[in-house]
């Protein structure tokens, strides 16, 4: 790589000096801004990770919303366990699978604030489906931020609760093979059949239209958990290059081609009305 | 004064009731109470029972296994606590159906016929305040009319109505002890 | 002055509770204390907007005292032994958090499903962690109703002065005992909440974050050593015992909770027989009063230590005595209560005709 910057080019191409800060940085230029609640520090994803978006999106509505001041989150076990890293608000980190539990004690002495979770398919679905169900039956006014990528990131690759059949992890070499070791749990759904629940959604984050799709269904979520509507869950379908052994590229037309015919994009359950 | 007693009889005889109202009859007299349900291997047998303790002083241990005074509401409880009555102790038992009754010569017997006086009061239920009469008159640790005071705590306000009958039971059960 | 009042235990708690400005409880129910959660049920949201809640299992009701004592709001569970087990996970991550909270393990008797009596055989569990890692609860082991009253404000007190989660161990015959009790006045709600809560970002300060996790190995020894100097410090203000007739006792009983009231009866037998014997009884069991045994160890012939299990304390007295005197011990399983004459004869037994079993 040059040591050279855009800037340096400019000024041998134009032949002027550019100032960057008078001469580029100004209002009417800007395309892109990291939100604010996003805390300016590296990633410890790995390159290509959804992760990192999905955090951004969240991050993003809270800024919009503007409430940074009124929502508390809770972390899982998992990937995202260092979630309160980066995202700029009070935050608990739960034991594995424990996260609606946590977010259940945390909503119901403050009903008044904003409260979410953030869990992996693990987390979420395997360890910890029992706190997961009773939560969303017993309607908590929160919102669950479901990633689903179908393997067990933090350990390494093992078989996840929403693995594919066939699909190849360091528990299932074979392929997964749902004789032996079950069926991929299909939990978005199985929660939207509860009374308890209000808005179920799932989405994907591995193009830029997705990402807008995924962030609108974030800020609805909020706002009917501000409406006092119920249980929430927006569900992101997304990749794990790492453990999937597969370039980021190569991942994201996984997602594609193998995980969204798995589980279709779209609204699962919406408030009624809306 | 120190009064160690266990009542003791079948489940839905108002054992445990008898116990309280002793119990609660003692606090609003200012005595030390201690009221304990059957536990452990007491519980099997056929008896329900309250062990209930009534002092002037400090109560140390609410776990006894020897009594002042058992107040036996069936033949099981007989059976099982008559050996346990200290000497010089008593045993008030209810000699309508209690049929082998206790024959300790070291204590005081009080055979009470409390199944049949509270059915000539037309309610059964009533036993158990009328053999607490007769505990009460016995031993003298709380006053007669304390009782009174103490039902309206232990009987929930919609059954205060049933205050009067359960008194006359216990007036009932007080006659049979003569000092 | 509060209220006089003719209490079971475990109403006596739950009525403790309230008074206390408790913010929320969560629990799940388990013989012998479901009282709690029906009494609760019943009176707690109606007089102070208490939160109440039946969790879907134990495991769900501490993690929901995590969140909401990491807001920094008073809050307590109760169970009994098998449920208590199933807390341990959550009680390691909420002691490692250092997030003060109270519960009370109203113990029956195990291994396994056991029985629903009474059994004290929770001791090592309660006081030496629990759960995985190196850190304690500070334990308090009532042996009356009014105690069980006096240690929820206690406990919620000591809990939030060292951040640090708070049992009470008790068992279910002082749960279903009755008693008389005074009750103290209804105390306030907390309306402000200490710094480190997590109650939504504070503008111009940074945000709070609550966790156990320090993958860094020097950090993680740092905060070891921080809970460690904690525990110290515990153990330097907050040991509390009652000691009875120690003056020119040659024998001493000692036990916790309940038992410690039987070895008072099975004592005043024994002195009627004219045995010179005190009693020790732990009121804190951690922090556990080593120096009580140690200081009289001297002038002892022996101590028979009397217990609801197989011998927990004991290691504990043991340890504290460091070999000044012998230390015997007696106890009872599964849901069975020593009385006290069987103390008196396992005493004579042991110390006066010298015979071993």
């Amino acid at each position: 790589m040059s040591e050279r910057t855009y800037v340096d080019i400019e000024a041998e191409l134009t032949d002027q000096p550019i100032n960057f800060d008078e001469d580029i940085c100004l209002a009417e230029n800007v395309v892109y801004v990291k939100p604010q609640t996003l805390i300016d520090i590296p990633m410890h994803y790995c390159p290509g990770c959804g992760h990192s978006t999905a955090h951004k999106i969240l991050m993003e509505v809270v800024d919009e919303m503007g409430i940074q001041e009124e929502i508390i989150g809770v972390a899982p076990v998992g990937c995202s366990v260092f979630a309160y890293h980066y995202m700029n608000v009070d935050m608990q980190e739960a034991a594995h699978g424990r996260a609606c539990a946590v977010a259940t004690g945390i909503k119901r002495i403050m009903p008044e604030k904003y409260v979410f979770t953030y869990q992996g398919d693990g987390d979420l679905a395997a360890i910890g489906t029992a706190e997961t169900v009773h939560a969303a039956n017993r309607g908590e006014n929160i919102l669950v931020v479901f990633i689903n990528n179908g393997i067990y990131g933090m350990t390494s690759g093992q078989m996840a609760p929403t693995t594919l059949p066939g699909m190849v992890t360091t528990t299932s070499p074979y392929g997964r093979d749902v004789k032996t070791q079950g069926h991929p749990l299909y939990i978005s759904n199985l929660l939207a059949n509860l009374p308890g629940v209000a808005y179920v959604s799932r989405h994907s984050v591995h193009t830029p239209n997705n990402v807008r799709k995924a962030k609108k269904s974030l800020a609805k979520a909020l706002e009917y958990q501000k409406q006092g509507l119920g249980f929430c869950l927006v569900e992101i379908v997304t990749n794990c290059p790492s453990n999937w052994k597969m370039t980021p590229k190569q991942s994201n037309q996984f997602v594609e081609e193998k995980m969204i015919p798995f589980y279709p994009l779209g609204d699962i359950k919406v408030p009624e009305g809306k | 004064m120190t009064q160690e007693a266990i009542f003791a009889g079948f489940g839905g005889q108002g054992v445990l009731s008898m116990g309280m109202i002793l119990a609660y009859s003692g606090m609003l007299e200012n005595k030390e109470v201690c009221w304990m349900p059957s536990y452990g291997p007491e519980m099997r047998g056929g008896t329900a029972n309250a062990i209930t303790i009534v002092s002037d002083d400090y109560i140390s241990s609410p776990i006894i296994s020897r009594f002042d005074s058992v107040i036996a509401l069936n033949q099981p409880s007989v059976d099982k606590f008559e050996s346990r009555v200290k000497p010089g102790g008593m045993i008030i038992y209810d000699s309508t159906n209690i049929l082998t009754p206790p024959t300790r010569t070291d204590i005081t017997i009080y055979n009470v016929p409390g199944s049949a006086e509270a059915v000539k009061l037309k309610n059964i239920k009533v036993l158990n305040m009328l053999m607490l009469g007769a505990f009460v008159r016995a031993t003298k640790i709380v006053k007669e009319e304390t009782i009174t005071e103490a039902l309206k705590q232990v009987l929930p306000e919609r059954y205060h109505k049933l205050v009067p009958l359960n008194m006359e039971a216990f007036n009932v059960g007080t006659s049979f002890v003569t000092n | 002055m509060g209220d006089l009042k003719l209490m079971k235990g475990n109403e006596a708690l739950s009525e403790a509770m309230i008074r206390a400005g408790c913010d929320a409880y969560f629990g799940y129910p388990i013989t012998p204390q479901s009282e709690v959660l029906e009494y609760l049920a019943r009176e707690a949201s109606q007089r102070t907007g208490m939160v109440v809640l039946q969790a879907e299992s134990e495991v769900a009701a501490i993690n929901m005292i995590y969140g909401a004592a990491g807001a920094g709001r008073r809050v307590m569970t109760t169970s009994s032994s098998p449920g208590i087990s199933l807390m341990q996970e959550g009680l390691s991550y909420i002691a490692s958090a250092e997030l003060p909270c109270l519960l009370a393990n109203v113990v029956r008797g195990g291994p396994g499903l056991g029985t629903i009596q009474p059994s004290q055989a929770d001791y090592f569990q309660s006081v030496k962690g629990g759960g995985h890692g190196d850190y304690k609860l500070i334990v308090l082991a009532p042996s009356s109703v009014q105690e069980m009253v006096d240690f929820v404000k206690l406990g919620f007190e000591l809990g939030e002065k060292y951040r640090n989660p708070v049992m009470i161990l008790t068992d279910g015959a002082i749960g279903q005992m009755m008693e008389k009790v005074v009750l103290f006045e209804q105390m306030p709600r907390k309306t402000e909440f200490p710094d480190w809560a997590t109650t939504g970002k504070k503008p111009g300060k940074d945000r709070n974050y609550i966790t156990s996790l320090h993958i860094q190995s020097e950090k993680m020894e740092e905060i070891n050593l921080r809970l460690q100097a904690k525990y110290k410090e515990i153990e330097k203000n907050e040991i509390r015992y009652q000691a009875v007739n120690l003056d020119d006792a040659e024998y001493v009983f000692t036990g916790f909770g309940l038992v410690a009231r039987i070895c008072i009866k099975a004592m005043e037998m024994a002195r009627a027989k004219g045995y010179k014997v005190g009693v020790i009884r732990p009121i804190t069991v951690f922090p556990f009063p080593t120096q009580v045994y140690a200081d009289i160890a001297p002038q002892l012939k022996g101590i028979l230590d009397v217990e609801m299990n197989a011998g927990q304390m004991v290691e504990d007295v043991r340890l504290s005595v460091n070999g000044a005197t012998k230390v015997e011990f007696y106890g009872r399983m599964g849901g069975m209560i020593p009385s006290p004459e069987e103390i008196l004869e396992n005493f004579e037994r042991i110390y006066i005709k010298g015979e071993t079993k």
